[in-house]
């Protein structure tokens, strides 16, 4: 009982990590109907600067307390620019071409930030500093770190503000409406073009904030953590439904703990013949199912058949 | 070598021919010429050359006829290859035939390709990249584990001493002497690799002007008015995927002969984008464009590790490892191609004119058409 719990928790952990990269993919596919390959890049850049920033100021004697947030804005900063400079070279020139075209540039845009990103920072990994002295907590016989609980506050926190962001302004409505036509948001006013912009602007801050969690959950950051990363997010996002932002969110978490709870389980169900090392491939298995059996997700519309 | 040269030379028959006996010529004395010129390692650069057009033009009918993005085609590569050294090397004892194995190799691609596309190709495309993408990782991970509890694949270590293509007896590896002229392995393998992939040259050209190469075109042009015309576009998307899987694990078993040895390093995602960026660069749909796009990718990577002794005598050291750069470029590349040239080096006419239409009336044309057809 307290191994299933123990998995639990850390599914959740995990899956609220999985669910703030989701939100990226879903929200670009929600508006350009794209998926944004280089997302799960943009999250290994937050992940590198914010670890390499954090480095660099502890090392000259800067307090934790003021460390992790200008890390954090480092990485906000970077990946921002990072997102906007993607979508004006490699997306907005090919919005109306065919669809094989932007596909096309998204995986050739991942390619090169992988490599620059290994070029910059060579190929060894960075290893997280320890800023916060890891304490452990005993919930019903499981164990939960101090790392955890901020990782699962951090990540609701920002949730929470994107539902806001979307539900609540003016830009949110903006979105919702080129989301749902673009023509027609033009035609009311939107500045589509603004719009779209913000949108990456905005996920690209996301997969900054997932960048500096994930370092701090695994301990590490690598050139070659993004893509993999991508495709366990954008299964979620399927999951859950794609274009849609609580569906990413239930794609993040449940996938996190179909992982977690797979990974543990999966030495006894196959008689000890796979071992916890598949873990990666649950992700799959599942963007599978659901594209067999429900295209639209848990919380989607019939959105993912239009031809 | 149809469509290599222009139409109009085919209309005198002499200049035709005159032109097939100089280019038969030609890539019969190339690996000589080359070994002359550049030494023996540029014979297995050629080899490695002419593997790749097969595995481009594979590619091809996926992406170029099809329209569909295949981002796992190494996965398929990789299950040929495989199949040929699990059946054929020391791995289980077992020694059986080349030419036996190729061909199931091949199947066996195939069918794992029906096993992805069929869920998948009912959906909008984008669909199909990301599921590739990660059947290809997938792949990579039963490679890298299934070497316990019962030993499969070896795990990262990979397997070693995989028997040759054996031609009547002769092991391709070893040299022989064919009317007084020394042919060495490389040699050899240039050959067989040549007259293969003129088979494969000249089944792609076949499937694209066939009933069903002209449905793909007409799928990748327009889905629902390829539907509306009666054509079972799940079925001939399908199709297509399967075939490209197929050329995949030919070329899987191919490359593992004559290697003799596998491991799962080489069968990244790297490998799927280089490939990709072949049909990308020389000229999606286009087939001596994939031919070419996929001769200058593999000769000019080659070329890149002059770039080290470059830096060394132009700012003093090495600042960026040449191998380092090699992927940098492809991606740079696949962006730079299709933003400025989305219809390759070298493009078929259709192509081209579907790609860049020329004028912008046809464009808003076509996109209100396409608005009506969603309504």
């Amino acid at each position: 009982m307290d191994v299933l719990l123990q998995q639990l928790i850390n599914g959740l952990i995990l899956g609220s990590l999985y669910a703030l990269v989701a939100l990226g993919y879903t929200m670009v596919y929600g508006i350009l109907e794209l998926i944004n390959f280089a997302h799960g890049e943009i999250v290994m850049v937050g992940a590198m600067v914010s670890v390499s920033v954090l480095a660099a100021l502890t090392a000259a004697g800067v307090p934790v307390a003021l460390a992790l947030p200008l890390a954090l804005a480092a990485a906000v900063v970077v990946c921002v620019v990072t997102g906007v400079l993607v979508e004006r070279i490699a997306y907005r020139p090919l919005r109306n071409a065919p669809r094989l075209a932007p596909l096309i540039t998204a995986i050739g845009v991942s390619i090169v930030l992988q490599n620059l990103a290994m070029i910059f920072w060579g190929r060894q990994y960075l290893s997280f500093p320890p800023v916060i002295e890891v304490r452990v907590y005993d919930v019903l016989g499981a164990t939960v770190s101090n790392i955890q609980i901020l990782i699962l506050v951090v990540a609701a926190l920002t949730m929470g503000g994107l539902l806001l962001l979307v539900n609540r302004t003016r830009l949110g409505r903006a979105m919702r409406a080129t989301a749902q036509n673009r023509e027609v948001a033009g035609l009311m006013g939107v500045d589509v073009n603004r719009v779209i912009a913000a949108t990456f602007i905005v996920g690209s801050a996301l997969a900054a904030v997932a960048g500096l969690l994930i370092a701090s959950y695994y301990g590490i950051a690598h050139y070659n953590m993004g893509f993999i990363l991508g495709l366990k997010a954008f299964s979620a996002a399927v999951l859950g439904g794609i274009g849609n932002i609580p569906g990413a969110l239930l794609g993040g978490l449940l996938l996190g703990v179909i992982e977690s709870l797979g990974a543990g389980y999966i030495g006894d169900l196959t008689g000890g013949f796979l071992g916890s090392h598949y873990q990666d491939i649950f992700a799959f298995l599942i963007l599978i199912l659901v594209l067999t059996f429900r295209p639209s997700g848990l919380l989607g519309e019939r959105v993912a058949d239009r031809a | 070598m149809i469509g290599l040269l222009p139409d109009r030379l085919y209309r005198d028959r002499r200049i035709a021919w005159a032109a097939f006996g100089v280019l038969a010529v030609l890539l019969i004395a190339l690996p000589f010429l080359v070994e002359a010129g550049l030494g023996r390692t540029w014979v297995r650069i050629l080899d490695f050359a002419m593997l790749y057009v097969m595995l481009a033009l594979g590619l091809n009918i996926v992406v170029g006829f099809a329209g569909l993005l295949d981002l796992g085609y190494v996965a398929f590569y990789a299950v040929g290859a495989y199949f040929y050294a699990i059946l054929a090397s020391p791995q289980f004892g077992l020694h059986l035939p080349f030419w036996a194995l190729l061909p199931m190799g091949a199947g066996i691609a195939c069918l794992f390709g029906v096993l992805l596309g069929a869920p998948t190709l009912r959906l909008r495309g984008d669909y199909l990249a990301i599921v590739t993408l990660g059947f290809g990782e997938i792949i990579r991970i039963f490679l890298n584990n299934l070497n316990a509890p019962v030993n499969v694949t070896n795990g990262p270590q990979g397997i070693n001493m995989i028997d040759p293509v054996r031609i009547g007896g002769h092991a391709l590896t070893r040299p022989i002497e064919i009317l007084g002229v020394q042919i060495s392995g490389p040699h050899a393998h240039y050959y067989l690799f040549l007259g293969l992939t003129l088979l494969v040259i000249f089944a792609a050209i076949r499937l694209q002007h066939s009933r069903i190469g002209r449905a793909w075109a007409a799928i990748r042009e327009d889905e629902v008015a390829a539907e509306a015309m009666g054509i079972h576009t799940r079925n001939v998307k399908l199709l297509a995927f399967a075939m490209g899987a197929t050329f995949g694990g030919l070329g899987g078993g191919l490359f593992a002969a004559f290697q003799g040895f596998v491991s799962p390093e080489s069968f990244t995602l790297m490998e799927s984008i280089m490939i990709l960026c072949m049909v990308v660069l020389g000229g999606m749909g286009h087939i001596p464009g994939v031919i070419l796009g996929a001769v200058l990718l593999t000769m000019l990577p080659e070329a890149l590790r002059y770039v080290g002794p470059l830096q060394q005598e132009l700012i003093g050291r090495v600042a960026v490892d040449p191998s380092d750069l090699r992927m940098l470029l492809f991606g740079v590349a696949l962006v730079l191609v299709m933003l400025f040239r989305p219809q390759g080096l070298w493009p078929s006419s259709m192509r081209a004119r579907e790609l860049r239409p020329d004028n912008p009336d046809q464009v808003r044309q076509e996109q209100e058409s396409l608005y009506d057809a969603e309504r």
